[in-house]
């Protein structure tokens, strides 16, 4: 019973943790790549979000949604690099920080005024509402499990891409030594605005994967945000692979921190006091985490041209 | 006429309008702004603590909120605790020595990292302590908690809006004093040295671990007077003062007033409180216009509101 239930919750933090690392591959490429410390990654998600669920009504059909969401977000993802983005490269990380925290305030309140102010519904289809019984006794959720496979087939992917095509070389190279890419004659400016379509792309995936477990509604980038800077600071800026360890790592403590916390705490405290400082503790698990990494590796587990 | 006249023609009319700005609101019959006044300022006092740690020394801190809620809720937990000591020069003192040594415990951490890594450090532990107050349930938990009364202090009636003003007034004057003092000092030359080129002023002979906790300290303890000040205006603290937007918003207002300079605290607070003041009565999309305004900042004035007042100075 108990060990079934452990390996639930390990499903359920992979689940979460794949997510995470959707939104952290983009922003630590973006952070490592670029070095622009990109706040308005979250928007990406909540607009991508908002834009799946929006399609998959007008279509009738998850996947046609969430293709078509996914494509519209990275279009804008990528007008956003051209506009705006593009011009704060130079500029040191706090003119990024204040600037893309405008672009957090303009596209909350474009989305508000768009959609109105009440939650978007975003079902799961149909046919990955049931369960699935992966072990005897112990069923799982068809559409967490499709999570889990759509997100170890995009790591993969990205691992492919990034370890064995041209692309990918550039994107490392641009990674660990950016004037020397540029040096060596790499087209850096297509190179950016595909890196952060792609991005943008990662991010509505995972808003069109997220959507109905969340609720779609403004503010939800930010939440997400900072638990997907969390994941990159972790990992190591500019890692892919410290992104994926990181974002594990983040969504295993995070979720075994709020299931089991609570319980273990009326072990050792008055019950009243487990049930307040539970849940609290479980988010608090997470930071500490990321404080206890930074303490021994202060540039991450992956640090990438050190 | 000289710029050095000029510069003090601009002080000297913005000390008259804070010395006369009670009076001025009460024959307008808008009162209200005072309270309104006096939250400016304390933000003004937060956002410039936060300027010494980011403007001069170049350490940004996303996790400045904590020592202001920390303080906040030492003037509310000594409140409920001990209202017999809820007399300002008890409860006041306590915020700023106990968010000055928490600020010793985070920054010690902290300072082993630097850039971004910094950032996200000090986030961690602004959040970690969120919880910590929200799981409090004793002190009302994520309600957070009212205070019963302000602070008492001796001959002055601080429930009246504009005696607690100029308490708050000659608070922050005799804060930017001695901040402006600081920065000018020998200390304030190191830690600015320090943030040009680290390693120079390292093999220079200074111990740059020492004077950057030092200026992590004294702006965590000026954040918890900040904190206390804000706690009487509202007679409330929650545990939302410590959120991450707070820290977000008041770093908002150093980049916007303008980084490492004395005036930028206040020129960021005042701009954007009294933007979101105003625009909020014309609109409800009032945020897509502060939008556009800081990315105007960022795009076409670099150095922030006190940097296009430079400018003028040549």
């Amino acid at each position: 019973m108990t060990s079934l239930l452990i390996l639930e919750q390990c499903l359920n933090g992979l689940q979460f943790g794949l997510m995470l690392f959707l939104l952290a591959a983009g922003l630590t490429l973006v952070f490592g790549i670029m070095d622009l410390i990109n706040l308005a990654h979250g928007s990406l998600y909540m607009l991508g979000a908002y834009l799946v669920a929006t399609l998959t009504q007008a279509s009738g059909n998850f996947l046609l949604g969430a293709a078509l969401g996914i494509a519209a977000t990275a279009v804008i993802g990528m007008a956003l690099e051209v506009l705006i983005l593009r011009g704060l490269y130079q500029r040191d990380h706090l003119s990024q920080v204040l600037a893309t925290f405008a672009l957090i305030l303009i596209s909350n309140e474009t989305t508000r005024t768009l959609w109105g102010v009440q939650p978007l519904q975003l079902n799961v289809p149909a046919w990955l509402s049931g369960s699935v019984e992966l072990l005897p006794g112990l069923g799982y959720s068809a559409f967490r499990l499709a999570i889990i496979v759509v997100g170890l087939a995009v790591a993969a992917l990205l691992y492919l891409v990034i370890t064995r095509t041209r692309i990918g070389m550039l994107i490392r190279a641009g990674a660990s030594n950016r004037p020397m890419a540029t040096a060596m004659g790499t087209d850096i400016k297509r190179l950016f605005t595909a890196v952060f379509g792609a991005g943008a792309a990662l991010c509505a995936l995972a808003g069109a994967m997220l959507g109905p477990l969340l609720a779609v509604q403004v503010g939800m980038g930010e939440n997400i945000l900072i638990l997907a800077f969390v994941t990159v600071v972790i990992g190591g800026i500019g890692s892919i692979r410290g992104a994926f360890v990181g974002a594990l790592l983040v969504g295993v403590v995070d979720t075994f921190g709020r299931a089991f916390m609570p319980t273990l705490l009326r072990h050792a405290l008055s019950p009243a006091f487990a049930d307040a400082a539970g849940p609290s503790l479980a988010a608090i698990s997470i930071y500490l985490l990321m404080v206890a990494v930074l303490f021994w590796k202060p540039r991450g587990l992956f640090p990438v041209g050190a | 006429m000289t710029v050095f006249r000029r510069r003090h023609a601009w002080l000297g009319a913005l000390v008259a309008l804070a010395l006369v700005f009670p009076q001025l609101a009460a024959w307008l019959g808008q009162d209200f702004y005072v309270a309104f006044a006096s939250r400016v300022l304390i933000w003004a006092l937060l956002a410039s603590s936060l300027n010494l740690l980011v403007g001069v020394g170049g350490m940004v801190s996303l996790g400045h909120a904590a020592f202001y809620g920390v303080g906040a809720y030492v003037v509310g937990i000594v409140a409920t605790e001990a209202p017999q000591l809820s007399a300002a020069l008890i409860a006041w003192p306590a915020a700023v020595a106990v968010s000055g040594l928490l600020a010793l415990a985070i920054g010690a951490i902290s300072l082993r990292t630097r850039g971004v890594y910094f950032i996200m450090i000090t986030l961690a532990f602004a959040q970690m302590l969120f919880y910590v107050f929200v799981s409090l349930k004793a002190y009302g938990g994520d309600d957070g908690m009212a205070i019963a009364r302000r602070s008492a202090l001796p001959g002055l009636n601080l429930a009246d809006e504009a005696t607690f003003y100029y308490v708050v007034l000659a608070l922050f004057a005799l804060c930017l004093y001695a901040l402006a003092r600081l920065t000018a000092s020998r200390f304030g030359r190191v830690l600015a040295g320090i943030k040009d080129n680290e390693a120079r002023m390292e093999s220079l002979g200074y111990a740059t671990f020492r004077f950057k906790l030092v200026a992590i300290v004294i702006s965590g303890a000026v954040a918890g007077l900040a904190g206390a000040l804000m706690a009487n205006l509202n007679t409330y603290v929650s545990p939302n003062m410590l959120y991450w937007d707070q820290s977000g918003t008041v770093l908002v207002m150093v980049i916007l007033g303008g980084l490492g300079s004395l005036w930028g605290g206040l020129a960021g607070a005042g701009a954007y409180l009294l933007f979101e003041e105003l625009a909020t009565a014309v609109t409800p999309h009032w945020q897509i216009g502060l939008g556009a305004l800081l990315l105007g900042v960022v795009f076409f004035a670099p150095a922030g509101i006190a940097g296009l007042f430079a400018r003028r100075r040549r």
